[in-house]
């Protein structure tokens, strides 16, 4: 049996907080024509021509000034990173060989490519969502924590 | 011009998404995937927010052909479910479930001064090079 955390639980949040999410997709899609896969865009920014470089970094420009704006009005919500530096760098490694060689992540494939119904994207979100209940089995409940 | 400046607009609006949703917040994550332990359902109602707005944007963009600003609209063409795709979200997923992060929020919590989140960015970003070397070496031979 699932044993929910319901003191943990924000539906209201979440909800609207994808909403908003979806909101930014879907500007960057009804006026710019592109699709907001996060990993694709920021990959891009290695490879592509550079007439193509600007959109891309100011992209990855908003989402990290996201704090500040949201900071001019309240104060940032908790980020809590209890993994080490050795972990947090591996992470970041099999994040970013894994979404260039599956073309996508949470927000590629995740919430773009399920919104368009892309079979291709609901198998990848499928895998990597499995990949991650696994990961997390295994340090959590089998290793018991780094 | 306004294409970069909707695309920054795009990305803002994005991280605020993020922030509001809990998902910038890698132990609110790793609630969600730890299925076996005390489970947090949230990250499940943020990818139904999302989505549920994502459909109805697509329909739109479908219908129109075009962007509002008159330009063509590029949608992924690749379909093939191959073994890239899936070794590929594997090893995202497991990077995913390491840390907690992904790389919206990754960015994000960099913005927000996360040392943590820097190193992963960094790390993120030698991933995606090392992969434009492998698939460089592999069209060469």
């Amino acid at each position: 049996m699932i044993d929910v955390a319901w003191a943990q639980f924000t539906p209201w949040t979440a909800l609207a907080g994808g909403a908003v999410i979806g909101v930014a997709a879907a500007i960057l899609l009804l006026l710019n024509g592109r699709i907001a896969g996060i990993s694709g865009i920021l990959g891009g920014i290695l490879t592509t021509s550079p007439t193509d470089i600007p959109w891309r970094a100011a992209f990855v420009a908003g989402l990290v000034l996201a704090p500040l704006a949201w900071m001019m009005f309240a104060g940032l919500p908790p980020i809590q990173i209890n993994a080490g530096y050795p972990v947090i760098i591996a992470a970041g490694l099999l994040v970013g060989i894994g979404t260039r060689y599956g073309s996508g992540c949470t927000s590629g494939h995740g919430v773009c490519g399920i919104s368009r119904l892309s079979p291709r994207s609901l198998v990848a979100t499928a895998t990597f969502m499995a990949a991650g209940f696994i990961t997390v089995y295994v340090i959590r409940h089998l290793i018991g924590g780094f | 011009m306004a294409f970069t400046l909707f695309s920054l607009i795009a990305g803002l609006t994005f991280g605020i998404g993020l922030l509001l949703s809990g998902m910038a917040n890698p132990e609110k994550v790793l609630g969600f995937l730890d299925l076996a332990g005390q489970w947090d359902p949230s990250l499940a109602l943020v990818m139904v927010g999302a989505i549920v707005v994502g459909i109805v944007a697509f329909r739109l963009a479908a219908k129109r052909g075009q962007t509002l600003l008159g330009g063509d609209v590029r949608l992924p063409t690749k379909s093939d479910i191959d073994i890239r795709l899936v070794v590929g979200s594997v090893l995202f997923g497991a990077g995913w479930g390491l840390a907690g992060f992904c790389p919206g929020p990754g960015l994000v919590a960099m913005g927000a001064g996360e040392h943590k989140a820097v190193v992963f960015v960094i790390a993120m970003l030698a991933g995606m090079a090392v992969f434009e070397l492998l698939e460089k070496r592999r069209s060469q031979s």
